[in-house]
């Protein structure tokens, strides 16, 4: 069983509010649920959909066949209404919308009529709407019921009630209405289920991984971030911090860093273009600081609340000088919250800039996963402070080190100083211009450490057949969209996956010879949500590696399952 | 036993007859006089003559980027409201490059010192116009003269109601060591602009010039009166008030974060197993 569900409309009109509570009652009910959105930059009007894949088994990306479409405005059924399976059905308010639909999987239902007579606002027309969905897929309502209480339980019994209502209203209409639907959920293990999207997984991960200073400006597709952090704050000691422009945000990341806390900032590639000069300076003065890069299609505002993996060439190169880093991309919201824990882990043990690089379809997919596993995490402070740092005879901040890490000590904690300085500079942290000790620092920052972050790094995931002859290569956010693709395709084909969540510095070969496999593939497809191929390009330059062909998509907008194996398809002949 | 031996730091690369001497004896003997010991100072700089000064005391020191002082500082401040911490830098550094922080540090409020070499040149980059030097200049990139009006620093501050906005002349020692001392008492953002000549590059604004110039605000004077703070903050020219110019009691950023309630963030012990209860929002 599984089925895809769209809701379409104008910003504003509560595309999310129905998404969401859809999303959680399947989780709750022990499905498996995959949702995407699309969006406009504007607060109202335009047209934007969220799209929900429900099943009985995990899922992992869209499908361009829809189930069910929820129209809150025309609009939506002429763009999306060819999406229809066969036995789909279109769920549209004909007086709302002023129009009639002709076609035979059309259901009317009065969503803002059946909102008021429940006594409610026509603002519950939402509501209605989400039982609607309900009632046609024969699923129970009480979860729902739940929810609505939950959710309304500031605003009072009144609201809780009208909801309660509005949302049977719908359950029922629909049920009457729709006899010949033949929709049907089947049984799943009773199991509540985690619901969490990309940017909420790295607000959690930075959570557990005890980062209590978060400074940013708000972009798209990071601000979820801040937000999420913010209303922790509180609760986790959290202080976040929104400063008056990017710039000012990692600099201020770094002044909390260099005090002694683990700090935080992100962004998106414009606002990540102000950093840079940031970036550097974390490098020079060696000052742990991680950073979320959530990219969008550029250049410059490009397409503000679409996708894109267009930032991973400029990661790799930013910030003037030379320097160490590191750079993680998860490809589902569960890799986020690990390697969010992971970037903290290895900033603050090599003091060095790691990203969490991201994209706005991972910022905004929310995931069902069974649970996060605190024991997988890592935490270990690694600063100087207290009774060991007071009871050092003599400190240097830039100590000369068989693994290139000097002691990081907060200062304040003993009468040593701590000197951090973006000039060279000697062991003590003050400025010089001697070639000998310019040598010596650059050996300790850069040479020392390389070889020892590079063991960190984790090989690819490699998914499907070890012994394949097409192998499709990726890294962030198209893990899901290439996995499913495998999975439908494994029959026919014989083929697998690598996917790359640890992206730079890459890979050692000591635990998977990745290389070796690649160089045994009849095929090799490179699939970047990109125009030109970044991945493909830094692989080549790293190792010689070129691949036989590659897939784009540089439209703003995601890979849908079938389109992949379509792409996909299109190479096979030259087995 | 802190002396002024406890302060010696680096030494100093600046030109001879430096105004910038000045500064940092004033800074030591007032650090001396507060019985503060160098680690209990964190030392904020960016870039230019000014930001070196950190080098040639002594203190915790954080010596970043060119104009980005004010937000290193602010996360400094935040992350330990325990440390005394305080921005040494220039017209150039804090008034051109930095300008947006200077603007979002007086509205913050954050309790950081602010202490301004103002020569009214980039000495540095050896002879450009600052944001500070006079209208009409004529200086090795500005051959029509300055054209741009010039920037007033005490104006900004009464006009972002910043917490204690002062002006100093660099030869008024005991003056200086005086704002010095009151800037920090203040319990909020405190603002230093100190008039200072460039000996190499600023042949107009010498010594001469600003001593002809300057006068302290009389005993009954009242900075707490922002119309009357916005008069004197006005007056540049003929006449150039020294002292303090503008001070209200705006409670500081930090005191205002329920978190540092509990005492400063580097010193709140973390967790991780709390986390559960945030993930169980997420069924």
């Amino acid at each position: 069983m599984e089925y895809t569900i769209k809701i379409g409309g104008e910003a504003g009109q509560g595309i999310q509010t129905i998404g969401e509570a859809l999303c959680r009652v399947f989780a709750r009910s022990g499905f498996h649920v995959f949702s995407h959105q699309d969006y406009e930059s504007r607060v109202r009007g335009g047209h934007n959909f969220y799209q929900i894949r429900i099943s009985s088994e995990p899922v992992t990306a869209s499908r361009n066949t829809i189930d069910i479409l929820v129209a809150l405005d025309r609009e939506s059924i002429s763009r999306h209404g060819h999406e229809l399976s066969a036995h789909g059905r279109i769920l549209y308010d004909p007086t709302t919308l002023q129009f009639k639909n002709k076609a035979p999987s059309s259901l009317e239902i009065p969503f803002e009529k059946l909102a008021l007579d429940q006594g409610g606002e026509t603002i519950m027309a939402n509501t209605v709407a989400t039982g609607a969905v309900l009632g046609i897929l024969g699923m129970g309502l009480d979860i729902l019921v739940d929810l609505l209480a939950n959710t309304f339980k500031n605003k009072g019994e009144k609201s809780v009630r009208d909801n309660s209502g509005a949302a049977e209203a719908g359950y029922h209409f629909a049920r009457e209405h729709c006899k010949s639907c033949a929709f049907a959920m089947g049984t799943v293990e009773a199991k509540q289920r985690m619901l969490i999207n990309g940017t909420e997984s790295i607000a959690l991960g930075a959570l557990a991984s005890g980062c209590t200073f978060y400074a940013a400006y708000p972009m798209t597709p990071s601000t979820g971030i801040m937000n999420y952090l913010a209303s922790k704050g509180k609760e986790y000691g959290v202080i976040v911090e929104q400063a008056e422009d990017e710039i000012s945000a990692i600099n201020m990341a770094l002044g909390a860093s260099y005090a002694g806390v683990r700090a935080m900032t992100g962004t998106s590639g414009g606002g990540f273009a102000l950093m840079v000069e940031g970036l550097s300076l974390a490098g020079m003065t060696e000052t742990p600081i991680v950073l979320a890069m959530g990219q969008r299609p550029g250049p410059a505002t490009g397409l503000p609340t679409r996708t894109e993996q267009g930032d991973l060439e400029f990661l790799v190169s930013a910030g003037h000088g030379e320097f160490p880093r590191v750079i993680f991309a998860p490809g589902s919201p569960e890799q986020a919250f690990y390697l969010t824990n992971k970037a903290f882990d290895i900033a603050e043990k090599y003091q060095i800039p790691v990203f969490i690089l991201f994209d706005t379809y991972l910022s905004d997919s929310q995931w069902t996963i069974d649970s996060l596993d605190l024991n997988q995490l890592r935490y270990h402070d690694y600063r100087l402070r207290g009774e060991p740092f007071r009871n050092l005879a003599d400190y240097k901040r830039y100590r000369y080190t068989e693994t290139g890490v000097s002691p990081l000590a907060v200062p304040g904690d003993a009468d040593h100083l701590v000197v951090a300085d973006s000039d060279e500079h000697d062991e003590n942290g003050h400025i010089i211009e001697d070639a000998a000790t310019r040598i010596k620092m650059v050996n300790k920052r850069l040479f020392r450490k390389i070889p020892l972050i590079r063991s960190e790094i984790a090989p690819p995931l490699l998914y499907g057949n070890p012994e394949a002859e097409i192998v499709l290569v990726g890294w962030g956010s198209t893990y899901g969209v290439m996995k499913a693709a495998i999975d439908e395709l494994a029959r026919p084909a014989n083929i697998a996956m690598l996917h790359f969540s640890e992206v730079f510095p890459l890979p050692d070969s000591a635990s998977f010879d990745y290389l070796a496999f690649l160089r045994r593939a009849r095929i090799s497809l490179c699939v970047e949500n990109n125009a030109t191929g970044q991945f493909k390009r830094i692989l080549r330059a790293e190792t010689g590696f070129t691949f036989t062909a590659s897939i784009h998509r540089y439209d703003g907008r995601p890979f849908t399952v079938e389109e992949l194996k379509g792409e996909i398809h299109g190479h096979l002949g030259n087995i | 036993m802190v002396t002024l031996e406890t302060y010696k730091g680096q030494p100093p690369a600046w030109c001879p007859g430096c105004g910038n001497f000045g500064i940092v004896r004033a800074f030591s003997e007032v650090m001396v006089e507060l019985r503060l010991e160098p680690h209990q100072i964190t030392l904020v700089s960016g870039i230019g003559q000014a930001a070196k000064l950190p080098h040639y005391t002594r203190g915790n020191t954080f010596n970043g980027l060119h104009g980005r002082a004010l937000p290193v500082a602010t996360g400094i401040r935040l992350a330990n409201h325990g440390m005394r911490v305080i921005v040494t830098t220039g017209d150039g550094d804090c008034y051109g490059e930095g300008g947006n922080h200077l603007m979002a540090a007086m509205r913050r409020n954050i309790n950081v010192k602010l202490f301004v070499h103002n020569n009214q040149i980039y000495g540095l980059t050896k002879g450009q116009p600052s944001p500070t030097t006079n209208e009409g200049t004529i200086a090795k990139n500005t051959p029509f003269g300055v054209i741009s009006g010039q920037f007033n620093p005490m104006v900004l501050a009464v006009a972002l109601e910043c917490g204690l906005a002062a002006r100093a002349f660099v030869a008024d020692q005991e003056h200086l060591k005086g704002l010095m001392r009151e800037a920090m008492n203040h319990k909020g953002f405190a603002i230093i602009d100190i008039l200072q000549p460039c000996v190499s590059f600023n042949k107009v604004n010498t010594f001469q010039w600003y001593r002809e110039r300057v006068y302290h605000l009389e005993p009954e004077y009242n900075p707490e009166d922002r119309n009357a703070a916005f008069a004197r903050a006005l007056e540049w020219g003929d006449r150039i008030p020294i002292g303090i110019i503008y001070r209200n009691h705006r409670p500081a950023y930090e005191e205002r974060v329920p978190i540092l309630e509990k005492g400063p963030l580097v010193a709140q012990v973390f967790d991780p197993k709390r986390i559960t209860e945030a993930l169980k929002e997420f069924y």
